[in-house]
């Protein structure tokens, strides 16, 4: 390269940490390599985020947070702006995606362990991401300014008022009006777009910061770190550029095509994402026949309306939330991963995804006595999914999780041949006389990596043979 | 640093009358910002009382006026209509509104000055919906005990026509009444109590 390029690239590199900031978290930061499909949706969860960044700036320059105006400029989005209604389905359909891919991420992570020491800031941390999350889109939803944003902010605030004494006071303070009115539409723009996002961003650089402290979990639930080959690179982590970047660009391909079809083909689906009664403007002197929040707030909503008594129902809601904080220490099983759980954990698990669906289910539908008895049921065994938890990990047969981690079985002589030889040689194009060329050429990185192993090999067999002798030795 | 070394007590004292002097500070810079949020002056002036004529009101029949943004409803009850909230009665959580928020001269089996008249804050005490007016009896998806009432659609709480809440409901309250006064037979000033008072 040119002198004077590589003295102007030279010029930052010796003022900015990038290439440490890009070997630390990018290049040189190992992850397992036995990532499975549950592993795309913490990347897809930052992608969306961003993607509702980007949107939500070009709504911006077109809504009008007022009560007056909000619910006709959005509209003018819809129908007048070039590309508005892109904008805006990516933005309604981001929120409810986001959620989805956040609810799986968590899901992978009660499955397989990833709250368990040492990643217990990884997971609060998260869980302080989830609010947030939840304190957007619930803002987020007001602004549309249609009968379904006006009386959910209506109910949702109103919950501040069970609190006893200062309840009442502190809703009216979160209004800042007697009901639901322009003051409140405008706060709510204010945190909308920009204290929560900035909250947001914040917890986002520190949820990465200490997962990249601690390293990744992954299936199998075994630290990868226990095991480092001569150069202290653990032996089962792969770089996580290129690998899991280019894995992740495959996951959010197929990612993106579902998001289009939902974006372009079923934007409201069905009244789940974008709720009929929001394109009614809103009416403060009538609430719509059947009220609902959006669907990923619905399980928590469902706990609310099965408990009879207003300061109870609030208080259930809010610790449905909270016990998730707790989950690191409920969770008293000697290994991590559901792969080496007994029959106790799985059974549990399979009973709290029922329950979480069903409840979800129930709370978009209207009160009946009916559904008030499975409401009660599907809260029992909430709960009883979290606060048996420290009892029933504790009970259940696990088995001896491996050393490291596994993977497909893939052992003949004729792969591990093949292996060898692509890290030992490497494919180089020349040209001759125009004409292209791919010879095999040495390797010789790959080939320190495979001297490494044999080196790696042989210290554990003799290690083997020592510990051996030492139990020969050593009187039973 | 001075050739005696350091004082740590002092140093710690030092330390301690600052982080607490910044503390004090800080909640007072803080007032600002909190009171922001409150009611603003013209808000708070938004509450004036609402004056409601009832002269054209039908029996059976409900208004809604808008009053502080509240919906505030009068309903005009027929002498069936009086007659069945003795027979509700039995269902009802707080049927003497010991609990419940009224002007004095209010509570009593009608919640109302007058007992055709029945005049209330539209708002569920649960969390906020305005509840719907079903006045018809027993109907097929409200049971046997509905002899007329109000009924919220978000969470199910069941009121009857004098805004009572039914016993086991999600509510904790009968429905509130706000201060009124009648200025004649025909016009009703809702947000204060009488003639002398102010809002």
């Amino acid at each position: 390269m040119d002198k004077r390029i590589i003295s102007f690239f030279n010029f930052f590199l010796e003022r900015f940490p990038l290439s440490k900031t890009w070997r630390e978290h990018m290049a040189g930061y190992y992850a397992p390599k036995n990532f499975n499909v549950w592993y795309y949706f913490g990347s897809l969860a930052l992608f969306v985020m961003i993607l509702q960044i980007v949107t939500g700036i070009f709504l911006t320059m077109h809504y009008k947070p007022d009560a007056a105006a909000a619910f006709d400029s959005v509209e003018y989005i819809m129908r007048d702006v070039e590309w508005g209604w892109l904008i805006r389905y990516l933005h309604s359909t981001g929120a409810s995606a986001l959620f989805l891919v956040v609810y799986l991420h968590m899901f992978r992570g009660i499955i397989y362990g990833s709250h368990r020491k040492p990643r217990e800031l990884v997971w609060i941390i998260g869980m302080f991401i989830f609010l947030a999350m939840m304190a957007e889109s619930f803002m987020g939803y007001l602004l549309p300014w249609g009968q379904m944003s006006y009386w959910g902010a209506q109910v949702i605030i109103s919950l501040f008022s069970a609190i006893p004494y200062f309840g009442e006071d502190l809703a009216l303070w979160i209004r800042g009006d007697y009901v639901v009115a322009d003051a409140t539409l405008n706060r709510f723009f204010a945190f909308h777009v920009i204290a929560v996002p900035l909250a947001l961003v914040i917890l986002l650089f520190l949820h990465i910061v200490a997962l990249h402290e601690v390293g990744s979990n992954n299936p199998d639930g075994v630290e990868i770190k226990e095991w480092k080959d001569p150069y202290g690179v653990p032996v089962d982590g792969i770089p996580f550029h290129p690998y899991y970047t280019v894995k992740d660009l495959f996951g959010l391909g197929v990612f993106l095509i579902l998001f289009a079809i939902v974006v372009f083909y079923m934007p409201e689906m069905g009244g789940i994402f974008l709720e009929h009664a929001n394109f009614i403007p809103a009416d403060p002197l009538s609430t719509p026949e059947h009220i609902a929040p959006v669907w990923y707030f619905t399980p928590f909503y469902s706990i609310l309306r099965a408990i009879p008594d207003k300061f109870l129902g609030v208080m259930a809601m809010g610790a449905s939330i909270f016990v998730l904080f707790l989950l690191p220490w409920l969770d008293r099983a000697p290994v991590k991963s559901i792969r080496y759980r007994g029959l106790m954990f799985k059974i549990a698990v399979a009973l709290f995804v029922i329950a979480f669906l069903g409840l979800g289910y129930l709370g978009m539908q209207p009160v009946s006595p009916i559904a008030v008895i499975f409401a009660r049921t599907f809260t029992v065994i909430y709960f009883g999914f979290f606060l048996l938890m420290p009892l029933y990990t504790k009970w259940d047969k696990t088995e001896i999780p491996p050393n490291r981690v596994t993977e497909k079985p893939e052992c003949s002589l004729k792969s591990a041949f093949k292996r060898m030889l692509a890290l030992l040689l490497m494919t180089k194009t020349i040209r001759i006389a125009g004409m292209e060329f791919n010879i095999l050429v040495p390797n010789k990185t790959g080939a320190s990596i495979v001297l490494g192993d044999i080196k790696f090999a042989f210290s554990e067999m003799i290690n083997a043979i020592k510990n051996a002798f030492s139990k020969l030795k050593s009187p039973r | 640093m001075s050739a005696n070394g350091v004082d740590l007590r002092k140093r710690r004292f030092l330390t301690l009358a600052l982080t607490a002097t910044s503390a004090v500070g800080a909640g007072f810079a803080s007032v600002p910002f909190i009171s922001a949020m409150s009611p603003s002056d013209r808000t708070k002036a938004m509450g004036a009382p609402v004056e409601i004529d009832i002269s054209k009101l039908l029996p059976g029949q409900l208004v809604r006026v808008k009053w502080r943004g509240k919906p505030v409803w009068v309903v005009k009850r027929s002498p069936e209509m009086l007659e069945r909230l003795n027979e509700v009665e039995e269902y009802l959580a707080d049927p003497e509104s010991d609990a419940s928020v009224q002007p004095e001269d209010c509570k009593n089996s009608y919640r109302s000055l007058r007992p055709e008249i029945y005049l209330a804050v539209g708002i569920c005490t649960h969390l906020g919906c305005s509840p719907s007016f079903r006045p018809d009896v027993q109907p097929d998806d409200l049971g046997n005990d509905w002899f007329g009432g109000f009924f919220c659609p978000c969470h199910g709480s069941k009121f009857d026509l004098a805004g009572r809440i039914y016993a086991g409901m999600p509510a904790p309250n009968n429905l509130e009444i706000p201060p009124h006064y009648y200025i004649n037979d025909d016009r009703i000033m809702v947000g204060v109590g009488s003639k002398e008072e102010t809002a």
